[in-house]
């Protein structure tokens, strides 16, 4: 930003900067995701080749998927709760968008660098079950009503685990603040093992943290195998059952955009986010321009592992999940924050 | 007048009453969920109607015939050849495994054996119809279960089955090959080697399938104890076929009757399971795949030459009389009970198939289940919709 | 004892399940393994991309039914035995040349019309294996498909361009003792 400084810009020019900026990059990055994953990287483990025909190898698939939606005709069920139904897909868009708010992608290109980052975006992130539970109640569909109410169990039980693998990371850094965390672990002075060459990326450290974390991200995002809310062979779409057009469209930008964000804060958590180690003696200023591709890179990876796991295991049924959040992962986290509580006083 | 109506409201209570029993909009208690015609995990147009309690079943019936073709009738019109040209559909998975108990049945009927190398084509064929039915169910069952991949890995390695039955018989579904007496045609050159490849692939899919799904840890979790059927109640119901074996019956029809087809001549085992849960149906159903590509390895192997067609008439007409003949199919026991007059078209022809007792033993299994287990019974019973409703 | 070996460690089942997939995946990028690191999918997938490749069927292959007309003499046994009743024939008597010189005219039937409703045809293959005088062949096209479902009623003329693409008889395995019959050569059109 140093150059564009000597412009000066009013407040509200560089916020509404950032809105549009926010408005582009989000379903981009949707689109990002959507298109290497869902479509190539699926079919390639299929052994088959996803879609070929729009553009060159498919990657204009969702430009045509999206207008494809964009034209459909604005049903909803007669029975339905009308002004509720129209505002799900909106809650749960938004709620997507909150997130995006904190994720740094360079020294200074976040939206907003909140000092309660990580915190903000785990409030954040319950907010999504709101928009759930608001589609399926108003469906006026059964199916939609057990996938909501599906999802109302799972997201809030798996938001303790998230909340406690990241509580981890925080008393290793010594920072709730994003870009802090960053800092911890890329930053001067970041080194581990006496090596200061790959910096203090957490994965090393809080490797039963990470785990956890994809874990719980995993199903925050209903993904396989815990897409019990949106379980296709049996409710059919769960919630979004009875969603068409515009409105299945937000939930599909959602859905996507979401795991790219999540992907992101887990890239920014464990492997130090848009940061190279200091070491490598990248200028500062440099950083203004490799720091997206850096997250990009990192979230790539991230995102890899979620899509894989999706698209290779069955699910697991909704008490069995349960079971496996209160009885498995939450004690596993406090154990790991135990562990890291004492390392940090005892080095 | 007075007689008009009082049938008129006759017939209104009695679909009232027809009504009451599904229609439980009347009662209050629990939610009445409609896993209806139209799903994508009900193997077809099959309708459960299951009254829940939160998310376990307190009652579920199933409700068929939404694919009923009428079969038996069809027979009624239609010639020996026509009806073998029909019945094709009824499994429309398991090919060539529909035509035998059928063409058998008219064969004893008419007092014809067909030539050995006949039926060790038919054998092989019909193996290979086993085959490409069950392997789609190894990739299906994973769909009910959530994973989407092993669907993908089944339906491109049965291409190599299909490729094989069409090279032979012209068709990958219907291949209408068989014949009172014989088969319509002979083996084109080539075939035994790319047959033996064929079954490598089978053997491959199956290792893998075992890679990916019967060994992971929620696979098991999701069927382990799942649907369990204790012997007797399996006897009782009539079920038969893998899911029989599945619950520790040892029988299999192609070992205990003789029906003609070289299964004697061939070294092979039949699985049984003792648990009798969605796990151990799935399992018995891997391992036949696997011992029916080592039965065709082996008959392979042995065709013994000749002709390949008995010396029938040109107008089939078969003496009067009736006959059974069942086999064991893909999908469990399919018997043809074939009564006829000694005309062009039989009198009467009962298709007894294994789906229909498979679905029956649905609402005594499925109480107290949750929902997500109602879709893995139904998928590791197995029943194709046109097996069930003919 | 019918038991699957308990995998060792648990998850370890779940860790090759990714496996598969994950070896799936790089096979399709790299189907030359580490020779040519360059990703090629499409050589690597197992799928063809219709319509800019084509698999071809297999001989047998019942794709469409051509007609020979030279040999049908209209005897309605194709029409009687197909359980769709899909075939339509018309003939009408006529008087062909004597077969010797000095002899009576015979009385054959000549072809009117000859249509096969695909719209309704089941491809069972009943017709070609009743027809006495083989004048019906399978042919393993498959592209024919109409917008209009009128247009799937092939009549004569198209029956008989079908029969270009009849494939020879091919030989059979070694131990059978079926005769290998040869195809007749298409019928010739009315203006050579």
């Amino acid at each position: 930003m140093t150059p564009l400084l000597a412009l000066d810009p009013a407040y509200w020019q560089v916020t509404t900067l950032k809105g549009i900026l926010a408005l582009v990059v989000v379903p981009t990055t949707a689109a990002i995701i959507a298109f290497v994953f869902l479509f190539k990287f699926v079919s390639f483990m299929h052994n088959r080749l996803g879609p070929m025909e729009a553009g060159p190898h498919g990657s204009l698939q969702l430009l045509a998927e999206a207008g494809r939606f964009l034209q459909k005709e604005d049903l909803a069920p007669e029975q339905a709760d009308k002004r509720i139904f129209r505002w799900a897909p909106i809650v749960v868009m938004v709620a997507t968008f909150l997130i995006y708010v904190v994720i740094p992608a360079g020294p200074n290109a976040v939206i907003e660098d909140l000092p309660g980052g990580i915190y903000y975006v785990l409030a954040i992130a319950s907010l999504s079950v709101l928009g759930i539970l608001m589609a399926g109640w108003a469906s006026a569909n059964k199916y939609a009503l057990l996938g909501a109410l599906r999802a109302a169990g799972q997201l809030i039980a798996y938001e303790l685990p998230m909340v406690l693998a990241v509580l981890g990371v925080v008393i290793q850094a010594g920072t709730i603040n994003m870009q802090g965390i960053v800092a911890a672990q890329m930053g001067d002075g970041a080194e581990i093992f006496g090596l200061p060459i790959i910096g203090n990326p957490y994965i090393l450290t809080q490797f039963v943290g990470m785990l956890i974390f994809i874990t719980a991200i995993q199903a925050e995002l209903s993904q396989t195998p815990f897409d019990m809310p949106v379980a296709e062979s049996e409710i059919v779409g769960g919630y979004m059952v009875e969603y068409t057009g515009t409105r299945f469209l937000l939930f599909f930008l959602a859905e996507f955009s979401s795991a790219f964000a999540f992907a992101a804060i887990a890239a920014t958590l464990f492997l130090g986010g848009w940061a190279l180690p200091h070491a490598w003696g990248i200028p500062y200023g440099a950083m203004h321009v490799l720091g997206p591709f850096v997250l990009l890179a990192k979230t790539m990876a991230f995102a890899l592992i979620i899509f894989w796991v999706r698209f290779t295991f069955p699910r697991l049924r909704e008490d069995q999940l349960q079971k496996f959040a209160w009885k498995v992962l939450i004690p596993v986290a406090l154990a790991n924050i135990m562990l890291t509580a004492v390392l940090k006083v005892v080095f | 007048m007075t007689a008009v109506s009082d049938r008129q409201k006759l017939a209104y209570l009695a679909g009232q009453a027809a009504d009451a029993r599904v229609n439980v909009e009347l009662e209050t208690e629990g939610m009445v969920l409609n896993i209806g015609p139209q799903h994508p995990a009900t193997h077809g147009t099959l309708r459960i109607v299951a009254r829940l309690d939160g998310e376990q079943v307190v009652q579920a019936e199933p409700i068929m015939g939404y694919m009923h073709r009428g079969y038996e009738k069809l027979t009624e019109v239609r010639t020996y050849a026509q009806i073998t040209a029909l019945i094709n559909r009824i499994d429309w998975v398991g090919s060539f495994a529909n035509e035998v108990p059928f063409i058998l049945a008219a064969e004893r009927l008419m007092g014809i054996e067909a030539p050995p190398r006949a039926q060790w084509i038919r054998t092989i064929l019909f193996e290979m119809g086993r085959m490409a039915n069950i392997i789609l169910f190894l990739g299906d069952m994973g769909i009910q279960v959530g994973a989407l991949t092993p669907m993908f890995y089944a339906f491109r390695d049965r291409e190599f089955i299909l490729n094989q039955i069409e090279a032979v018989t012209g068709g990958r579904f219907h291949p209408n090959f068989d014949r009172i007496g014989g088969l319509k045609d002979d083996l084109p050159k080539g075939w035994i080697e790319d047959s033996h490849t064929a079954m490598a692939k089978v053997r491959e899919i199956c290792d893998i399938m075992e890679d990916v799904l019967l060994g992971a840890e929620i696979f098991e979790a999701r069927t382990r104890g799942v649907g369990v059927i204790p012997p007797d109640v399996a006897m009782q119901f009539g079920l038969s076929g893998a899911n029989a074996r599945a619950s520790g019956i040892d029988w299999d029809l192609r070992r205990d009757t003789d029906v003609g087809l070289p299964y004697g001549q061939v070294d092979w085992k039949v699985w049984t399971h003792p648990d009798g849960d969605s796990f151990a149906r799935y399992w018995v159903r891997l391992q036949e795949t696997r011992e029916a590509s080592l039965i065709v390895d082996q008959l392979l192997d042995t065709i013994p030459s000749g002709p390949v067609m008995a010396k029938v008439p040109r107008i089939i007409k078969v003496p009067e009389g009736e006959a059974y003949v069942a086999t064991e199919n893909p999908l469990g026991e399919m018997g043809f009970y074939v009564v006829s007059k000694g005309d062009l078209n039989p009198f009467r022809v009962k298709i007894k198939t294994a789906s229909f007792n498979n679905l029956s033993i649905t609402p005594w299994l499925l109480r107290g289940v949750y929902v997500p287990d109602i879709i893995t019974i139904l998928g590791s019973l197995y029943f194709i919709l046109g097996d069930l409703d003919r | 004892m019918p038991e699957l070996p308990t995998p060792k460690l648990p998850g370890s089942g779940l860790l090759k399940g990714l496996g598969v997939t994950m070896r799936t995946a790089l096979e399709t990028m790299f189907p030359d393994g580490l020779k040519n690191p360059v990703p090629q999918p499409t050589k690597g997938a197992a799928t063809v991309q219709y319509p800019h490749e084509k698999e071809t069927p297999a001989n047998r292959s019942r794709g469409v039914i051509a007609l020979h007309d030279e040999n049908c003499t209209a005897c309605m046994l194709c029409v009687r035995e197909c359980p769709d009743w899909c075939i339509y024939i018309e003939a009408h008597k006529t008087l062909a040349p004597p077969r010797r010189a000095g002899g009576k005219p015979r009385a054959v039937n000549a072809l009117d019309r000859f249509d096969i409703d695909y719209s309704l045809c089941m491809y069972c293959g009943i017709c070609v294996e009743v027809c006495p005088f083989e004048a019906l062949f399978w042919s393993p096209e498959y592209e024919y498909s109409e917008l209009k479902i009128a247009d799937l009623l092939h009549d004569k003329t198209r029956l008989v361009q079908w029969f270009d693409t009849v494939p020879e008889f091919e030989p059979y395995e070694s131990g059978a003792e079926i005769k290998v019959k040869k195809v007749p050569p298409p019928p010739k059109k009315a203006d050579q």
